[in-house]
């Protein structure tokens, strides 16, 4: 049973401002049927050009109505300007906080409430694919909003951007993808293995022995219990100087991204701890 | 406020001539059947009572029940030991609507290099049973199918998959726990080898499972020590469970045909009712072929947590397969395996039933739940121009 605040059951069981407007200003829709939530935003402006009116359509759990419901009252009277710097977060707050795994809703009406403006200022409908590459096939969660949740609320790990977003939490095969992005913005707290084994880093010279043994080393140390994780195995097959040649297991041997782990990130780290020579490559099945 | 409870598949309230039947066990008769001295030696005479009553639920002999703490051990006592009683034979065969209990095992297995195919199931929920004469091979250690899903009531023919799986030589496991005590279950007429049962699904208490053992069958333990339960089970007995649970099945043996017939009809009811009168709702699951207490129905383009809530509110308790109430953000693998459209799978919801219920019940869910869908098709940005029953 998901923990509520008293502020998210009133805006649920009493949400305000539902329903649509007649020749709206701007229309904002995120979300679809088979993600299991979505949105639609309209609003209309007065002669100040300040929000005169709001109005909205959701489908979705709980905290998904009330972060819809709460998002109207909050920039109901605000001018674009203002209405813009309203941030996820803030809709959290206003609710007396979300369930972490529940973010993602309030980040839903942000990203309506985006639309809307950009809508208004337009004139067209706003899609958010062509914006950038799609990260997520499950929940079709593109490049762009992944970084942009993952700066505005400062996340540094794959499992809460999936809170905030739901990128990564389908069939996960965008976990290591995700990892990029925080890894890219810098939002990668190193644990102190990460430390550890970088102090211990890139000896200048291998010996072929030393080399066999670090690849070894960092596969069973940091590349296998993440694949782990995601229902996956890797196993290494063989060394010949800089080729590391390796067999992916469960979940990532019908994993349509394996390709992209395996040169993405498998070689990344190997080539980060070990040797910038490294080709990795998966044995043939 | 009034509390209806239609969550049954979950759990059970435990049978107050249970509690009755329990209560003496623990400060007063607490001795350990393993004593030589009578005050605990003489527990175990009603250890073996309990087996007996819990045989006789299923048609077996008390030497093939062994208790164990919940389904989810049974489940794995099972799986897991079988596995270790045949090393050689590396394939698993289990469905893809199975509890996680077996699931997430089978799942877990494969990562650790066993082969495991997964058998579908069709729209209305059946399996396909050439399906499972293809996939069985000499390799294959272990069938595990689930006699009655939890989240549809969907039976599957466990005689026939028995009678295919006996003819290739491999175990057969049979997760039995929504089923025991509500469906005829006779191990002397159907040939499983290993079948789990859990307490508190028959109204007895959360702690106490049965797994059957039939006569013959190779099985590692799980829990390795003691000599308990024929050294099938070590680990000292949860006495006052195992009795209780007794008093359990006995209760279910005796009501079983009247209650059964009772529980249909309202559950007959509460369904005609919903799917006549709110709009856009689907019955999961093949109608006839099914639990008599269980119903599953999508309402389309309204969100299941959301309809739990304001259900909650008048204090009625049901579950359901949509993503936001499990913590994932995908509905439940049973209606995904069956190809439930995603326009339905988010807003399904379960009512399952007991012979506690009452038509009051039934009556007052009837009477609430259109509002209730009303209300979120009325939020809802989808199926606006739909509003009459389909």
């Amino acid at each position: 049973m998901w923990d509520y605040s008293d502020k998210v059951k009133d805006h649920f069981f009493h949400p305000r401002n539902v329903g649509t407007i007649e020749n709206p200003d701007g229309v904002g829709e995120v979300g679809s049927l088979a993600c299991g939530d979505a949105l639609k935003l309209m609003f209309k402006l007065d002669k100040n050009r300040r929000i005169a009116d709001i109005k909205f359509h959701t489908f979705g759990c709980g905290s998904a109505i009330a972060s819809s419901s709460a998002l109207t009252e909050l920039v109901r009277g605000k001018t674009l300007e203002e209405a813009e710097k309203i941030t996820n977060q803030d809709i959290a707050d206003y609710l007396g906080g979300l369930p972490e795994q529940k973010m993602h809703c309030s980040v839903m009406g942000k990203e309506a409430l985006e639309a809307a403006i950009e809508n208004y200022r337009t004139g067209k409908p706003v899609s958010r694919a062509a914006e950038s590459k799609i990260i997520c096939t499950c929940f079709g969660v593109t490049e762009g909003e992944i970084a942009k949740v993952i700066r505005e609320n400062e996340l540094s790990t794959v499992e809460e951007v999936t809170n905030y977003c739901k990128a990564g939490g389908g069939c996960g095969g965008c976990h290591a993808d995700i990892e990029a992005i925080l890894q890219r913005l810098g939002a990668k707290k190193p644990t102190a293995a990460d430390e550890s084994d970088k102090a211990a880093t890139r000896p200048k010279q291998l010996t072929n022995i030393k080399r066999i043994q670090l690849v070894q080393e960092i596969i069973a140390r940091q590349i296998r219990p993440a694949l782990q994780r995601d229902g996956g195995d890797i196993e290494l097959v063989d060394i010949e100087g800089t080729r590391v040649i390796v067999a992916l297991r469960g979940m990532c041997s019908q994993c349509p991204a394996a390709g992209v782990t395996l040169e993405q990130w498998v070689q990344a780290k190997l080539r980060e701890f070990v040797d910038e020579k490294i080709t990795v490559e998966e044995a043939p099945k | 406020m009034r509390t209806v409870y239609l969550d049954n598949n979950a759990t059970t309230n435990v049978a107050p001539e249970v509690f009755e039947q329990m209560r003496p066990f623990f400060c007063e008769e607490y001795g350990n059947p393993s004593s030589i001295h009578t005050f605990g030696g003489k527990i175990g005479k009603l250890l073996d009572k309990s087996r007996k009553q819990v045989a006789q639920l299923i048609g077996a002999e008390a030497s093939e029940i062994v208790f164990t703490s919940c389904g989810t051990e049974s489940d794995s006592t099972a799986i897991r030991g079988t596995l270790e009683s045949y090393p050689g034979k590396r394939h698993i065969i289990t469905t893809r609507v199975e509890h996680p209990a077996v699931r997430g095992l089978c799942q877990y297995l494969s990562q650790q290099g066993y082969r495991v195919t997964e058998l579908s199931v069709n729209r209305e929920g059946l399996l396909d049973l050439d399906e499972l004469r293809e996939a069985l091979d000499p390799d294959t250690a272990l069938v595990s199918i689930m006699w009655a899903n939890n989240e549809t009531g969907v039976l599957f023919p466990i005689e026939q998959i028995a009678e295919i799986v006996k003819a290739s030589g491999a175990v057969l496991h049979t997760d039995a726990v929504q089923a025991a005590g509500k469906e005829t279950i006779d191990v002397s007429k159907v040939p499983v080898d290993l079948l789990s049962i859990s307490g508190h699904k028959l109204h007895a208490p959360k702690g106490i499972g049965v797994l059957y053992i039939r006569r013959g069958t190779r099985l590692a333990p799980l829990l390795v020590g003691g000599h308990q339960e024929h050294g099938r089970r070590a680990g000292t007995e949860n006495v006052p469970y195992i009795i209780g649970l007794g008093k359990a099945c006995e209760l279910a043996s005796e009501s079983f045909k009247d209650e059964l017939v009772r529980v249909r009809k309202l559950r007959d009811r509460l369904e005609e009712a919903l799917l006549d009168n709110c709009p856009g709702a689907k019955l999961n699951g093949h109608k006839k072929n099914r639990l008599v207490n269980t119903t599953s129905i999508s309402f389309e383009y309204v969100e299941g947590e959301a309809i739990l809530l304001l259900l909650d509110r008048l204090g009625i308790c049901a579950s359901s397969g949509s993503a936001c109430t499990s913590g994932s953000l995908e509905p439940s693998h049973v209606l995904r395996a069956m190809g439930v459209p995603f326009t339905s799978a988010h807003g399904s919801i379960r009512f399952s039933l007991s012979r506690y219920n009452t038509e009051q019940d039934i009556e007052y869910v009837i009477e609430h739940m259109p509002g209730i869908i009303e209300k979120l098709r009325d939020i809802s940005p989808f199926g606006r121009d739909k509003t009459k029953p389909d």
